[in-house]
């Protein structure tokens, strides 16, 4: 497998751009961009979605379709505003034929513009909105990760379930936070519970005392939440501090606890999550997976790991279907779709709107481990509602 | 219902206090750096970044929180004595344009060093266990010992400043200097010496203030952006180069941005901002600005 | 602050016409960096008024660029003839508002009050629903005049740009020759003998804050309609900072100096990647050469 190096990206940059390149033909390696955050805050998450993506290639013997694939590494930063330039620097200089990211909400809107305007493929490993697909949605938009409705729905049926007859949603003020609330609330309520709170303070802060003190007098079951990173570990720990855990459950989308649990430590203890993996699932490809990642990177595997993975499994579907031509947005849509995707977290096919269609675990924190409880929502899709895909 | 209204309220107001005296640390700071040495300094964010980051860095070696205290004190004043030696010295004769980037640069380079020296990622830093418990305050709230040990901390810090500030000769000397840069020369007060303190005294302050915040607030790249504004809000408030005026304006903006989190989140940056605002309004010098 | 001399304006018409003839040996890619740089150049000159001009420091100035762009997201699809004096409007009316209270105070206080009021429109965008939330929203560009292929936009969108840019400049270089600009220039040398003259200086101040912020709304609405994308991170006082450093790199003492520094940051933002990841360490190695080694500016270079 070969990576673009920074030689050939800057004399492709500086040659001057009368030089017309020639037309992309079968037999030219094809290029993917991966616009990934690989600084900042999220740049583990970025390390370990690339990796993964570039094992599925290896394991693919640096083929996709029977062509050739070089990666392009481009760093997003995680900043919005930089992203419509970052997008152009794969598109118009690096002439890629497509695109894998990113992990940023606000960064992979840039994407998602430039792939339905552009007809480029575009993979996206982790990023939740749910606009991607639903009302933006688009036949060269394809998602491997989750829409952030899914993991919270989840965690609401389970409540109401559970019997749970009120409870609250503490977030960050943006969008993954806002459509989580809704996932949750759609899950209470198919099982006739209801949301009766949302409690949100701006991202990123972790000044979380302001809401914590309010919870006492809301009146709820139980409380639920969306934070993730140093957000989540802090939210947990203040949680426990506040001397609310014994009192009112706590629980949340899976990200609550996902690779943070060994810096929650006993406040996290029993926290129950939902999400579209969880450690220890028991299937072959799971346990295959975790060990090939490992020896690669000399790191655990986690679902950023998985997401990115399994967006080089989609994009070696809809390869396989057009013989290697990415541009046949059409024919490669088809070939994702009609493809089971055996991924680490169980099997799945996409929706019409090109989310995956997943069973959400339901997940406890036992001595640092969210271990799989059981399914939370088999087969979930999101509603992807104002998706009108042309066919 | 209306109880829980009520308790929910003090809970609130105490959670102001304890984010009014955390702002207040590196606030002070910052006032009497600019009142005294007039040199603006958009990285004292950063500095608050630094002490925690210093503090899980130090609480990781050790294996214990207590050191970091001490650390980031002794830390802050060592680099708060070599940065105005070796930068700020120099930019005081300045134009404000050169300061503005200046010390912009700074941050850059701030965050690009705790880039390289540790990484990119969140890390939470564990409370001491002598202080990890928690005790009810208000209707169901409880309040985590060491938050409350980080309010006493930052009370005692306050009246130490007040204390030498306005009771002992190097307070009058700063004092002096606050109201007239001009006058340290004529009365023979040495202004290179009092600079110097000011300036590691300042960073100190804020070094510690991130170090007691980092077991509350996690450590995260650019965590100081939002205490900068506020602290420069604080400043603003209360009144160049006033320890007093200071503290009260902490108070005020931490208790109004605690309410506005909690009431109205969405509004709670413009509310702040807004305050200061209506001080400009009515008293250009700052609200709590002597005379 | 001087304005280009013959031999700058001759090389600034040379400049101004090889962007002009992008369109005939440039890829569509390099012309939307060079609409990049163009946009920038807008932001930045639009402060020199300010910075060089009035000697006033605001970091309050990304605010306003911010609200331009976020004006045609507000307006939804209109005629850019509409949507651009919207933009200079609104951003004028803010910055009339700000400038009132801000001018209010001098030196340090300045800096810091315009600091804090920017941040206040940042997180207007930020915060509330307002603007669409914090991860930015499209927009939908409107088709103006005629419609634009695909394909025809980074010439139209390059062109657009090098039109308004010239127009800011002509415009700027006019007013600098009126009594309102020497008067603004007598301040920036000596307030006080400028009020013991009798001239009213608050107000000249004013209006000159007020005249930028519209400025800077016009080149934020150019910013919004290249890329089609917009984000509160545009209102955040960085990118303040980021035009005040293309402001001193290009030259404090020039009218024309911003143009430069805007075109080498451009530059330099494409090429460093290149060489490291470290971004920061760049930028900030370029102020302290600015500040500290380049005095007058790469418009002062050799003379």
């Amino acid at each position: 497998m070969t990576q673009l190096s920074r030689r050939t990206v800057l004399g492709g940059s500086l040659a001057i751009g009368a030089l017309a390149r020639p037309a992309i033909a079968q037999g030219a390696p094809l290029k993917v961009g991966l616009m990934l955050p690989f600084s900042g805050t999220f740049a583990a998450l970025g390390e370990n979605i690339a990796a993964a993506f570039e094992l599925c290639l290896t394991e693919n013997g640096g083929k996709f379709g029977g062509r050739a694939v070089t990666l392009v590494r481009l760093d997003d930063e995680s900043d919005p505003a930089k992203a419509p330039a970052n997008v152009n620097r794969l598109l118009g200089r690096d002439n890629v034929d497509a695109l894998v990211g990113t992990v940023h909400s606000g960064v992979v809107m840039a994407l998602v513009q430039a792939a339905k305007e552009k007809e480029v493929p575009l993979f996206i490993p982790n990023a939740g909105n749910v606009a991607a697909t639903r009302d933006l949605c688009s036949p060269s938009v394809f998602r491997s990760s989750f829409s952030n409705w899914q993991p919270a729905y989840g965690m609401g049926k389970v409540l109401a379930a559970k019997g749970v007859k009120k409870a609250a949603w503490v977030t960050w003020d943006y969008a993954a936070g806002r459509e989580s609330a809704e996932g949750f609330r759609d899950g209470l309520k198919s099982g006739g519970a209801e949301l009766t709170h949302v409690l949100t303070l701006p991202f990123p802060e972790t000044n979380f005392q302001p809401l914590l003190a309010q919870i006492p007098g809301l009146g709820v079951d139980a409380v639920g939440s969306f934070f993730a990173g140093g957000g989540a570990i802090q939210f947990v720990k203040d949680y426990a501090a506040a001397g609310l855990r014994d009192k009112i459950p706590l629980c949340g989308s899976g990200f609550l606890t996902e690779g943070v649990l060994k810096a929650q430590g006993a406040a996290a203890e029993g926290i129950q999550t939902a999400l579209h993996y969880g450690d220890g699932l028991d299937n072959a490809k799971n346990k295959w997976f975790r060990e090939a990642f490992a020896k690669a990177t000399n790191r655990s595997a986690d679902v950023y790991a998985v997401q990115g993975y399994d967006a080089g499994q989609m994009l070696a579907a809809g390869l396989a279907a057009t013989k290697g031509d990415a541009a046949a947005v059409k024919a490669l849509a088809a070939g994702i779709r009609a493809t089971k995707i055996d991924s680490p977290r169980g099997a799945f096919t996409l929706s019409a709107s090109h989310n995956p269609v997943q069973t959400i675990w339901l997940r406890e924190a036992r001595n640092g481990e969210n271990k799989v409880i059981g399914p939370a929502a088999e087969a979930l899709a999101d509603p992807g509602t104002g998706c009108k895909m042309p066919v | 219902m209306q109880n829980a209204g009520v308790s929910t309220f003090l809970a609130q107001l105490l959670n102001g206090l304890q984010y009014g005296l955390l702002l207040f640390l590196i606030g002070s700071g910052l006032t009497l750096i600019f009142g005294v040495m007039r040199v603006i300094n958009l990285a004292h964010g950063s500095l608050f970044m630094i002490g925690a980051y210093l503090a899980y860095v130090v609480a990781g070696w050790t294996g214990s929180f207590w050191f970091a205290l001490p650390a980031a004190i002794s830390g802050g004043i060592l680099f708060g004595t070599f940065l105005e030696a070796a930068l700020f010295r120099r930019f005081r004769d300045r134009e404000h344009l050169d300061q503005v980037l200046l010390t912009f640069a700074l941050i850059l380079i701030f965050e690009e060093a705790r880039s390289i020296l540790v990484d990119n990622q969140f890390h939470s830093v564990a409370v001491p266990e002598l202080l990890d418990f928690s005790i009810p305050i208000v209707g169901g709230f409880a309040y985590s010992a060491y938050r409350l040990a980080v309010l006493a901390v930052c009370l005692a810090v306050a009246g130490l400043m007040v204390l030498v500030v306005e009771r002992t000769n190097i307070g009058a000397s700063i004092r002096a200097a606050a109201e007239n840069p001009e006058m340290v020369g004529l009365l023979g007060l040495d202004a290179r010496r009092i600079h110097m303190l000011v300036f590691a005294a300042g960073t100190a302050l804020a070094m510690l203030a991130g170090a007691l915040a980092a077991p509350l607030q996690s450590v995260y790249p650019n965590m100081g952006d939002g205490f900068l504004i506020l602290s420069f809000i604080v400043v603003v408030i209360g009144g160049l180069g006033s320890i007093g005026g200071a503290f009260w304006a902490a108070l005020l903006v931490g208790t109004i941005d605690t309410l506005g989190k909690a009431y109205v989140p969405q509004l709670a940056g413009i509310a702040v901002c807004g305050l200061m605002a209506l001080v400009l309004l009515v008293r250009p010098s700052g609200l709590f600005a002597r005379g | 602050m001087k304005s280009a001399t013959s031999r700058g304006n001759t090389f600034l018409a040379l400049a101004g016409l090889a962007v002009a003839s992008m369109p005939f040996w440039a890829t569509a890619y390099h012309m939307q960096l060079a609409s990049t740089a163009l946009i920038l150049s807008m932001f930045a000159l639009s402060l020199q008024l300010l910075v060089g001009g009035a000697g006033l420091v605001s970091l309050a100035h990304a605010g306003f660029f911010g609200l331009g762009a976020y004006t045609i997201y507000l307006l939804g699809p209109v005629s850019i003839l509409i949507s651009l004096p919207v933009a200079a409007l609104t951003a004028g009316v803010a910055a009339l508002g700000i400038g009132a209270l801000a001018l209010r105070t001098s030196g340090f206080f300045f800096l810091m009050t315009t600091l804090a009021f920017g941040q206040m429109l940042f997180f207007l965008f930020h915060d509330t629903p307002l603007g669409g939330g914090l991860d930015g929203v499209f927009i939908q560009r409107p088709d103006t005049i005629w419609t634009i292929s695909k394909a025809q936009r980074p010439t139209v969108f390059l062109l657009l740009n090098l039109s308004v840019l010239a127009a800011m400049y002509a415009g700027l270089w006019l007013l600098m020759r009126t009594l309102f600009g020497r008067a603004l220039l007598g301040i920036r040398a000596n307030e006080h003998r400028m009020r013991a003259m009798g001239h009213p200086v608050q107000r000249l101040k004013l209006a000159a804050f007020t005249v930028a912020g519209m400025l800077a709304g016009i080149a934020g609405h150019m910013a919004a309609l290249t890329d089609a994308f917009i984000a509160p991170d545009l209102l955040g006082w960085h990118r303040s900072a980021e035009a005040l450093l293309a402001i001193l790199l290009g030259g404090i003492g020039f009218l024309h100096g911003p143009i430069l520094g805007a075109f080498a940051l451009t530059l330099l933002e494409e090429l460093s990647p290149l060489i490291t990841e470290r971004q920061r360490l760049v930028e900030g190695a370029v102020i302290l050469a600015a500040v500290l080694l380049l005095r007058r500016g790469l418009a002062g270079i050799g003379r």
